[in-house]
């Protein structure tokens, strides 16, 4: 076996993010090589310069053995390395065989060879185990056959390393096992794969050899047969891992929050939720399951009143459907949007004005009509400290935070009002082990006080661990009620896809 | 080490706050001076001559008449700019405040403050309506502000030229210039030269500065106080700032929308004031043009902030009468156009440049103080 790619002491300094310091990387043929490290800790910033999308401070990239210096992405896949990105980008008015070749269509002459495409297309399908129809349009396809096409189309395209970024983020347990056996597949015929993840399962199933990122350097590189999850762990976070738990039933006798016939209907189509049900109670944790974009985004808007729906949503008993968005924040309701960047914060303000968001009708930041500066600068300073926000004071731009600090500064300031009921989308979403475990202290402590949670996660272990009753929503509806005690992550996904 | 962090920061702080200002300078002064060679002139004799005559008693007061309206009106801008918006209609919102609080105001006598409040009012509202029906078409209609704004300027010149002639002027046989009715005394803001003349400003020929250089002032105090230190204030930032984010938070974006649009227009149914009501004392054809356009250059260099508009309103001013000087030494006088220009332009730049700047700063400080 020769080594595909190497990388040698790359250093990068990058704003936002922790610097990549000293980074080495062997991978070599026909092998699985998983890279692995919290999130934050330079995983993305690696690829991304093997990849050509940025250029190292300092350092060399070895192709088969020749230093290679890539000025962008072109020169990478020239060179035969291939990206499967996490989000898919795809068009979805094409079919398959039209997003496979498009950019590097095989010509006749003027015009696009389609016969060729096809040929070469089935060809690949078979060699590699990823056998698709080449004719239906990417919109009728699942997330894993979509992801299915990412690996076509960076075969097609002559690669033989390929760099997966958190390839099952977006997958439901049963995806994850066809791609694995197509990351076989490659492995079998010779192709150098880099697969970029943090859950140590995954890893030790599927990767030869493993290197451990943290804090922006490569602190262990070892095979996967010789380690266990938990001494990876150590190796990832120098400490033991958190784990989502809730300790007993908090459960209280009064309803925070009932549903009752949520509907969001639209025209002509189905409706985006339908006929939703439930009572939430104090000190409850109720779980909303569901592959992305099945119903529970919609869900939080009506609960936030930020979309109109159809039937009743009532909060302590009384009906919350005349409400504005503004007066359920008012009641009590505290908000972590799925989305941090674009819907929970001003990117170019000061962290202390976004302390503000949200909560500009109540104390302690305004005093009637008029911000108290002095409190909410004060307030700014206490959540950065209560919930380790790492930045150097309440005068920072929310933009110069990394995603895990600014997750935590919004975690903190919603339970600054100390909310009777709290809607969390991902909550821990792209922050790091130690922040996570973290944000879960605060959640199991919140909860124990009497505050009722909705949380939406995709982490299947954070849904099962957190929750004290799991409801599946497919397709706008709740098609199960699970009880997280009695159900694994791999029965969740069998009820999240309708499998089961 | 928090401490030394912060106490680094602040330092430069003040270096990059200076910075951005001075570099646009700088290199619109270079632009200028490239202008001015190319039309066979010397440059220092220009900036010489522009200094010399801009720093007279008369000229700094007529700039500071000419800055007046300028300000008004960018304190109108920069109220939707602050809320992602923009009214590019200052302009007609002005001229029809301007010709109805002229009609308006001299129908009746009143005591002489209350003469000049109501006259006020009236320039509010109709500002205000004019505005309104932009943001009616925004908010009922999802009609882009800009579009509607810029049409509703045709459409008030159209009308304040129709209204005018058929209306509200008055027929003075033997004179073709058309005006209305001059107002009462009531309703006339008497000028400062009381006030300067105690701090030992000397009359000048062509009259002194305009009373209401205190409304600006006033007004500017005010904008910075709801923008700034008011719940209102917050939830118009936040919109401009990140629309999506203020509606998770319980900001009404349509409200939010149409409330920034009419205190715009009504704002900038004042800025056609300080003229009328501290020297012509009527509304005519030869009402000033332009101010609303000009303001918009003066929003964009000051950053839409309250101190900011005032030092590029009077820099604006400066440059237009300072420039009359160019002709008594042959050179072009619209020179002054290019300087305007170029500072606009080198302004921007040099604020973005800045801001990069000072954020890569932040975030290299945060990583070195999470490494360490």
């Amino acid at each position: 076996m020769s080594v595909a790619v190497e990388l040698r002491h790359i250093s990068k300094r990058f704003p936002g993010v922790i610097a990549n310091k000293d980074v080495s990387l062997k991978v070599e043929t026909g092998t699985v090589h998983a890279l692995v490290g919290e999130n934050g800790a330079g995983k993305s910033t690696v690829m991304k310069i093997l990849y050509g999308m940025q250029r190292p401070d300092s350092g060399e990239i070895l192709l088969n053995g020749k230093e290679v210096h890539f000025k962008n992405p072109n020169d990478a896949i020239d060179a035969g390395i291939g990206m499967v990105h996490q989000h898919f980008m795809l068009a979805d008015n094409f079919t398959v065989l039209e997003n496979i070749i498009l950019g590097s269509e095989p010509k006749h002459g003027a015009t696009i060879d389609f016969a060729a495409a096809r040929k070469k297309i089935v060809e690949m399908a078979a060699q590699y185990g990823l056998e698709i129809n080449p004719d239906v349009l990417v919109e009728e396809l699942g997330v894993g056959q979509r992801q299915r096409v990412e690996i076509l189309k960076v075969l097609f395209r002559g690669a033989n390393i390929l760099i997966f970024d958190e390839p099952t983020a977006v997958l439901v347990p049963q995806e994850v096992d066809d791609l694995f056996k197509a990351l076989d597949g490659l492995r079998a015929q010779g192709m150098a794969v880099i697969f970029i993840s943090h859950k140590l399962d995954e890893v030790l199933r599927v990767a030869d050899d493993v290197t451990v990122v943290r804090q922006g350097s490569t602190v262990a590189q070892v095979k996967s047969k010789d380690v266990t999850a938990r001494q990876l762990a150590e190796l990832m976070v120098g400490s033991e891992l958190p784990k989502p738990s809730t300790l007993g039933h908090t459960r209280r006798e009064e309803i925070t929050l009932a549903l009752k016939n949520v509907s969001i209907p639209t025209k002509g189509s189905r409706d985006l939720i339908s006929n939703i049900n439930f009572n939430l109670h104090a000190g409850e944790v109720i779980g909303i399951a569901g592959v992305e974009g099945n119903g529970q985004a919609e869900l939080v808007e009506a609960i936030m009143g930020l979309r109109d729906y159809t039937g009743s949503i009532e909060f302590h008993g009384s009906s919350m459907d005349a409400l504005s968005v503004a007066h359920r924040h008012d009641l009590g309701i505290g908000l972590i949007p799925e989305d941090r960047q674009r819907q929970a914060l001003m990117m170019t303000s000061p962290l202390w004005e976004n302390r503000i968001l949200g909560h500009q009708r109540s104390k302690p930041v305004m005093r009637g009509f008029v911000i108290d500066k002095k409190a909410t600068i004060e307030s700014t300073r206490t959540i950065m400290q209560e919930f380790d926000v790492r930045a150097p004071g309440p005068d920072t731009l929310a933009a110069a935070l990394s995603g895990g600090n600014q997750q935590k500064f919004i975690v903190g300031r919603e339970m600054s009002k100390a909310p009777a009921l709290l809607v969390a989308s991902h909550p821990t979403r792209g922050v790091d082990v130690g922040a996570q475990g973290a944000i879960w202290d605060v959640l199991r402590i919140a909860r124990e006080k009497g505050m009722a949670i909705v949380l939406i996660s995709a982490d299947l272990e954070e849904l099962i661990g957190m929750s004290d009753r799991l409801l599946v929503m497919l397709r706008g509806t709740i098609t199960a009620e699970l009880d997280p005690a009695k159900t694994t992550p791999e029965q969740l996904g069998s009820a999240m896809t309708g499998a089961a | 080490m928090r401490n030394l962090i912060s106490r680094k920061f602040s330092l430069s702080k003040i270096g990059l706050a200076v910075a951005a200002p001075l570099v646009a300078a700088v290199f619109s002064i270079a632009i200028s001076s490239i202008a001015v060679i190319a039309s066979k002139n010397s440059p220092i004799e220009a900036f010489k001559t522009m200094w010399d005559f801009g720093t007279e008693s008369a000229s700094l007061m007529e700039t500071i008449n000419i800055a007046t309206p300028y300000y008004i009106a960018a304190l109108a801008i920069a109220v939707t700019f602050r809320a992602g918006l923009f009214n590019i209609g200052v302009e007609g919102q002005l001229r029809l405040g301007a010709l109805f609080s002229c009609y308006i105001g001299a129908m009746f006598v009143l005591p002489p403050v209350l003469h000049v409040a109501a006259v006020f009012i009236v320039a509010l509202t109709v500002g205000g309506l004019w505005a309104g029906i932009a943001a009616y078409l925004k908010v009922k209609r999802g009609v882009n502000e800009v579009i509607s704004t810029i049409m509703l300027n045709a459409l008030a010149g159209g009308l304040s030229a129709y209204l005018l002639s058929k209306h509200f002027a008055l027929l003075e046989e033997g004179s073709n210039n058309l005006q209305t009715k001059e107002l009462p005394a009531s309703a006339q803001f008497p000028d400062l030269m009381p006030i300067l003349r105690k701090l030992g400003v000397e009359d000048q020929p062509g009259g002194g500065v305009y009373g209401m250089f205190f409304v600006a002032v006033a007004l500017g105090l005010i904008f910075w106080f709801v923008v700034n230190r008011t719940r209102f204030g917050f939830e118009l930032r936040a919109s401009g700032l990140n629309p999506i984010a203020a509606r998770v938070s319980g900001v009404n974006s349509k409200k939010m929308t149409f409330i920034a649009l009419v205190i715009s227009g009504a704002i900038a149914g004042l800025a056609g004031l300080p003229e009328i009501l501290g020297q012509t004392h009527t509304y005519s054809l030869g009402f000033r043009q332009g101010i609303g356009f000009t303001a918009i250059a003066v929003a964009l260099l000051g950053r839409n902030s309250a101190g900011g508009m005032a030092v590029s309103a009077l820099l604006f001013g400066f440059l237009e009468v300072s420039s009359r000087a160019l002709e008594l030494i042959d050179i072009a006088p619209e020179t002054y156009v290019i300087m305007q220009g170029s500072i606009l332009l080198s302004a921007v730049i040099a604020y973005e440049v800045v801001r990069r700047f000072k954020l890569t700063l932040q975030s290299n400080e945060l990583a070195k103080g999470v490494q360490s």
